[in-house]
């Protein structure tokens, strides 16, 4: 075997192989958003009760940090011998890394809104949930949504580690490639990964200037 | 009519009260001006009265209603409340700003539109603003538009923070005079705080001077109030010039005017010369009928047969039975004649002022 006249990527094997490519690429996707997504319903009621009772704040902080800390592949192997080798599994680990950010970035968005604005909204008439969902919320917004292209980027490149578990979308192709010292596979799973990250952070970014137009106009002259 | 009883709030934590036992009746219609220097409870005044502070004791009456008893969030939609500029959502378009209140009422989309448009109109404030952002607005129009929201729903009473704080003087003074304007029409029962003593004396029809730890010292109109300090604080408070803040209160209608030197345009001379050393004077305003030419002094008409001869000196300046006792000083001395002359609207000569006769106004 020559491994050194092996050119690194072959093309003829990545059309061969477009139809799996696709496949893993849409099961990636699938992963990344439903990790997200839930990590995003788990952590707007638990910001918003950190933002609001100061004192949660702390703890979960720590127990999220904690979590985001625990290297993932002690992460799963701790997980399979209960959920076995699941989405869930993945999705467990998944979502415990996106809670530090997104928690962060929700109770910060919403300790920037400023109380002057809080507190004519109050003064209007609008009541507590009001001020939450018309107000608060809305101009948070940035800083959530810049929380959520952080998540999302960092799942992107962690959902290729539930490769080990049988998952893993793009992260199959590096885990084959390996494997079988085969370089395309391992150059088509992490090119394909990086490129998938790169275009959900401009897709987010874009999603965010769509929902804060008042946050880039501002008055000129 | 807005009633404050024996109100107090001491916060949680504070060693002093922040206001003590303050009672104070604000009639429907008035404006009144909260003033005092700072740590006097002014602001926190304001906010019980639409219980964005909840009093420590005492009771508010509303129309006899005690409003402590009813739900705050209610109250808060019957009561139009303007802060500095910071107050408009950053987030929301002009129009949505203004339609806030309306919306929360659940007025229909029709009725919103054309109520933001009637303010609009009523604030001078131009249509195509409504679809931009606070942030792209200069300070005096989102003033204006803190204006237009807190009158959204048309509410009976106005409690405003420092609503011309946030903008320059020029602006200041013109967001002040459009608002008086407003309110003549409007009669809304007003409370706004403010530091500024003379916006204060300028804006309200009573003011309540508070000192430190929100005790009442005076409550009287501004007029009293530069007339009659009654304590060295309030003394102190509205300032130096007192004479001179008074004449800018006082409308030139209100005193009585001086016949002063007046000929004809038609008089011979002689006629004219007589008059002038009847009246002591050696200069006298001249009339064609009753309407006011300008002045002659005696030394010109000297060869000369009829008064009508010699053109007139038109007056530099002329005050109206409108103009404050401020604005015809103004007039005395920067005319040659020393006094200011008085006319109506429309040219007819009313009498003089000499700054003697204002003074004697002044000092009582």
């Amino acid at each position: 075997m020559t491994l050194a006249a092996e050119p690194l990527i072959e093309w003829e094997w990545v059309v061969s192989h477009q139809g799996e490519i696709l496949m893993r690429l849409g099961e990636h996707l699938t992963l990344t958003a439903i990790a997200v997504g839930i990590g995003l319903l788990v952590s707007l009621p638990l910001g918003v009760a950190c933002f609001r009772v100061k004192k949660l704040y702390p703890p979960v902080t720590w127990v999220t940090g904690l979590l985001y800390t625990v290297p993932s592949l002690a992460l799963f192997a701790f997980l399979v011998p209960y959920t076995g080798l699941t989405t869930l599994t993945a999705e467990i680990g998944l979502v415990s890394y996106t809670l530090l950010i997104l928690i962060r970035n929700i109770v910060e968005g919403l300790g920037s809104v400023p109380a002057e604005t809080k507190e004519a909204a109050r003064g209007m008439g609008l009541s507590r949930r009001q001020i939450l969902w018309k107000v608060e919320l809305p101009l948070a917004l940035p800083v959530i949504l810049a929380g959520i292209r952080i998540a999302t980027v960092t799942t992107i490149g962690l959902v290729t580690v539930t490769a080990l578990i049988g998952k893993g979308g793009l992260g199959y192709f590096i885990l084959q490639g390996l494997r079988r010292f085969f370089s395309t596979s391992i150059f088509v799973g992490a090119l394909l990964s990086v490129a998938v990250a790169m275009g959900a952070d401009g897709l987010l970014l874009l999603v965010q200037r769509f929902f804060t137009p008042w946050s880039r106009r501002r008055m000129t002259g | 009519m807005i009633v404050l009883d024996s109100v107090s709030k001491n916060f949680p934590g504070a060693s002093h009260f922040a206001v003590r036992d303050l009672s104070l009746e604000v009639h429907e219609g008035e404006m009144v001006a909260l003033v005092g220097p700072s740590g006097c409870g002014k602001t926190t005044t304001l906010k019980m009265i639409n219980r964005l502070i909840e009093p420590t004791s005492g009771s508010i009456f509303m129309d006899g209603r005690n409003i402590l008893k009813n739900d705050p969030v209610q109250l808060r939609r019957g009561i139009g409340y303007v802060i500095q500029s910071v107050g408009l959502l950053p987030h929301k378009t002009i129009r949505q700003n203004i339609a806030t209140v309306p919306r929360l009422l659940g007025w229909d989309r029709s009725k919103i539109d054309a109520r933001v448009q009637e303010l609009m109109e009523m604030l001078s404030l131009d249509g195509e603003l409504l679809s931009r952002f606070p942030a792209e607005l200069s300070g005096g129009q989102r003033q204006r538009v803190g204006v237009a929201r807190a009158l959204a729903v048309d509410p009976p009473v106005m409690l405003m923070d420092e609503p011309f704080g946030a903008v320059d003087p020029i602006v200041r003074a013109r967001l002040q005079d459009q608002f008086l304007e407003l309110q003549q029409t409007l009669r809304k029962t007003i409370i706004f705080v403010t530091h500024d003593i003379d916006e204060a004396i300028k804006m309200s029809d009573r003011i309540a001077i508070l000192n430190k730890g929100g005790v009442l010292e005076r409550y009287d109109t501004p007029e009293a109030v530069l007339r009659e300090p009654g304590s060295e604080f309030v003394a102190m408070f509205v300032g130096e010039e007192r004479g001179l803040k008074r004449l800018a209160l006082i409308k030139v209608a209100d005193i009585e005017l001086e016949a002063g030197p007046v000929v004809s345009s038609s008089d011979a001379v002689e006629e004219a010369l007589a008059k002038m050393a009847a009246a002591d004077s050696d200069w006298a305003s001249v009339l064609e009928k009753d309407q006011l030419k300008g002045w002659v002094e005696s030394s010109a008409l000297i060869g000369h047969s009829l008064v009508s001869e010699v053109t007139p000196v038109p007056f530099a300046a002329r005050v109206t039975p409108t103009s404050s006792l401020r604005e015809a000083l103004d007039s005395i001395v920067t005319s040659r004649t020393r006094v200011a002359v008085v006319t109506s609207q429309d040219g007819r000569y009313l009498g003089t002022l000499t700054a003697g006769k204002i003074s004697k106004e002044i000092a009582g």
